[in-house]
């Protein structure tokens, strides 16, 4: 139960160059067809496991919208198979369906007999959508008199007031308070650990990489990549950053992570190098050394401006520090074709144990989405341990010092600990 | 495939019956007398009839004598050509009204025309309850002929599903359906022997008036009510094979149109 298999999907609409040639079309079947098919999708083939989370990223008009709607049966493919098993519960449109007319309660109703639940099984559940809404004696309210915060709390709640073997879960988390985000992102993880297969489309980096366990990349309605979401991520970035189409490449690294390059290459970095205070290589770094980061790069066009920015992530690919020359009001400007600029970046690795990347960007501008001419993730990897200073935890070193008083009877006296 | 459907609707009927049951509420919510209304029009209906035509204009159907004759002929074609035209027009728009939903839940889509068909039904069952109670007040109450009506009016709702079915599927596509329909009502409803008896009519339109489908339905209700005959069955006949192929093509238009639908609202 809760396994999705996809072979070949397309979805293509049809369209007329008039109502008269449709028409046509219709009353002789054996004509030639007179519309035009306008692909959204083609050529779709993935293989969902059940209680697998699975993250759909792709820019607007990618095709994620149509695949998310092929898949809950909403609209039927032109091309291609879906094959599930198990109840689909979708979380696309919330409060869809309901009536402001009537109450909270009739509406959960209505909302449950429109998933195919039966009168009985939605009173059974009725007492859980309540609790969870958290809507107090508005669930005999009409629905008109709710905030819409309040009509999205009943509507993730009537949705998901059972758990279904396949979760499909559009963007809709980003709705409601903080409070409830929490609340319905942490239903959505019980789910899984009970076994639901999830499906999440999102621009949200953070809600992929937390909770998938493997992305999809579309692009232009086909599925370009997938693969761990990092990387798939990752790919994504470099891909925004080049809509006009440069190559993208990516290569493995030694601890399985990608490395991806792209860019217009109008300046290249011909050398990244991670250098402690002996003037070593650093892959390996104690928390608190210095740390200097060598950039060489050379200009192959003439450059009106040229920003480099550095990048620190996490194991998981979470930002720690970025920071770059604009920032820092230190931008080249007036470039010509040939220079060689090298660049030293010095900082203090006040970091928690573990592994880190950096990833590094030549571009025009503060952010990489204008002129890309260069952007690397992954461009390196170190690893930091903590050998000298106290074993704290999390990926920052704040240097922490603790002073605690205790008063007592007899007077005054005081401990001090490092 | 009509077993799929059968299957659906099976399985999704809570929702077919709370939107009939909210769809009511709905029409009466914030007024006082709530359902009550539901009588009141039907009531106000036959009323006028009966004063403004038995009374008032004297008007008498030919051959009987009875002063509330007329007012009987009249109802029983009423109100079953309301019931035929208010399944025409709603479904005719059911699939357009509902285009939100269609395009954003996924749910069996035959459940929109059960529900029209049903509530135009619950409608139909009030008003002639209270059409009956008015013909065992005036002692016109029909004999055993009564339970002609069934047959008659499984055949007749039938017809205006598949027609209605097929309305409303073609409508999405050609929105000059709907505007021919409700044109077509209209005269339909003049060349149906509601309002007049073809008995009337000149002896050349007759037969013209009897290819029309309704025609013997109108009669037969009629016969019912004012005579206490029971319909004659041969005569029902090609509107009942008729009724039958409507709800075929019906059901076959929904079917292969059903995925395009969704695409063009």
């Amino acid at each position: 139960m809760g396994d999705i298999r996809v072979n070949g999907l397309g979805k293509a609409y049809k369209s007329y160059p008039s109502q008269w040639s449709r028409l046509a079309e219709w009353i002789i079947p054996s004509g030639k067809p007179k519309h035009r098919q306008h692909w959204v999708l083609q050529n779709v083939d993935f293989h969902l496991y059940a209680g697998e989370a699975v993250g759909i990223v792709g820019a607007n008009g990618a095709g994620k919208s149509t695949l998310l709607k092929l898949l809950t049966g909403t609209t039927k493919p032109t091309a291609g198979q879906i094959s599930m098993t198990g109840r689909v519960a979708a979380l696309l449109e919330l409060g869809m369906g309901f009536h402001p007319d009537f109450t909270g309660r009739q509406n959960a109703m209505m909302g449950g007999q429109l998933l195919g639940l039966s009168v009985e099984e939605i009173l059974d559940l009725m007492p859980s959508i309540e609790a969870f809404a958290e809507i107090g004696e508005y669930i005999d309210e009409p629905v008109r008199t709710y905030s819409s915060g309040m009509q999205m709390r009943l509507a993730f709640s009537v949705a998901t007031a059972k758990r279904p073997d396949i979760l499909i879960v559009d963007e809709a988390l980003s709705v409601g308070d903080s409070y409830f985000q929490h609340k319905s992102f942490e239903r959505i993880r019980e789910f899984r650990r009970a076994g639901t297969t999830l499906l999440i489309v999102s621009h949200d980096r953070y809600a992929i990489q937390t909770i998938c366990d493997r992305a999809l990349l579309l692009d232009g309605g086909r599925l370009i990549k997938q693969g761990v979401p990092v990387d798939v991520l990752d790919y994504y970035n470099a891909l925004m950053a080049e809509r006009d189409h440069q190559t993208v490449r990516q290569e493995r690294l030694e601890d399985g992570r990608m490395k991806t390059i792209s860019g217009t290459g109008e300046a290249v970095m011909t050398d990244i190098q991670l250098i402690n205070t002996d003037g070593e290589i650093a892959d390996s770094v104690e928390v608190g050394d210095l740390l200097e980061l060598r950039v060489h790069v050379v200009i192959k066009a003439h450059l009106p401006r040229l920003v480099l920015g550095f990048m620190i992530k996490d194991r998981l690919g979470q930002p720690v520090y970025g920071i770059n020359t604009h920032r820092l009001e230190k931008p080249m400007t007036d470039l010509s074709e040939g220079e060689e600029i090298s660049y030293r970046y010095r900082f203090p690795a006040n970091l928690g144990k573990g592994s880190y990347s950096l990833s590094l960007s030549l571009s025009k501008e503060d952010s990489h989405l204008g002129e890309n001419y260069e952007w690397r993730d992954n461009a390196l990897i170190f690893h930091v341990f903590n050998t000298y200073k106290e074993n704290f935890v999390g990926t920052s070193w704040l240097d922490a010092k603790v002073e605690i008083s205790r008063p007592t009877e007899l007077g005054t006296s005081s401990a001090t600990s490092p | 495939m009509p077993l799929a459907l059968g299957h659906a609707l099976w399985r999704y009927r809570g929702l077919v019956l709370g939107s009939v049951k909210r769809e009511f509420q709905s029409r009466y919510r914030n007024s006082l007398l709530g359902a009550a209304w539901t009588v009141f029009q039907p009531l106000a209906m036959i009323t006028v009839y009966t004063v403004v035509f038995s009374q008032l204009m004297q008007a008498r159907l030919p051959g009987v004598n009875d002063p509330f004759a007329y007012s009987i002929y009249l109802c029983s074609g009423l109100l079953t050509w309301g019931l035929f035209a208010e399944i025409v027009q709603r479904c005719q728009t059911v699939f357009l009204d509902n285009g939100n939903m269609i395009k954003k839940l996924s749910f069996p889509r035959i459940c929109l025309p059960a529900i029209v068909v049903s509530s135009a039904l619950v409608n139909f069952a009030i008003t002639f309850a209270v059409f009956l109670a008015f013909l065992l007040i005036t002692g016109h109450f029909p004999s055993w002929v009564l339970l002609a009506i069934i047959p008659l009016l499984l055949v007749h709702v039938m017809f205006a599903t598949g027609m209605g079915i097929a309305v409303g599927v073609l409508n999405v596509f050609f929105r000059d359906v709907g505007q021919f329909i409700s044109i077509l009502l209209q005269f339909w409803f003049w060349f149906t022997p509601i309002v007049y008896s073809s008995t009337t009519l000149p002896a050349a339109v007759r037969p013209w008036i009897r290819l029309n489908p309704l025609t013997s339905f109108a009669q037969a209700y009629q016969g019912i009510f004012v005579n206490g005959l029971w319909p004659q069955w041969s005569s029902l006949w090609p509107s009942a094979v008729l009724a039958f192929i409507l709800c075929i093509l019906a059901l076959n238009l929904f079917r292969n149109r059903s995925a395009e639908m969704v695409d063009e609202l």
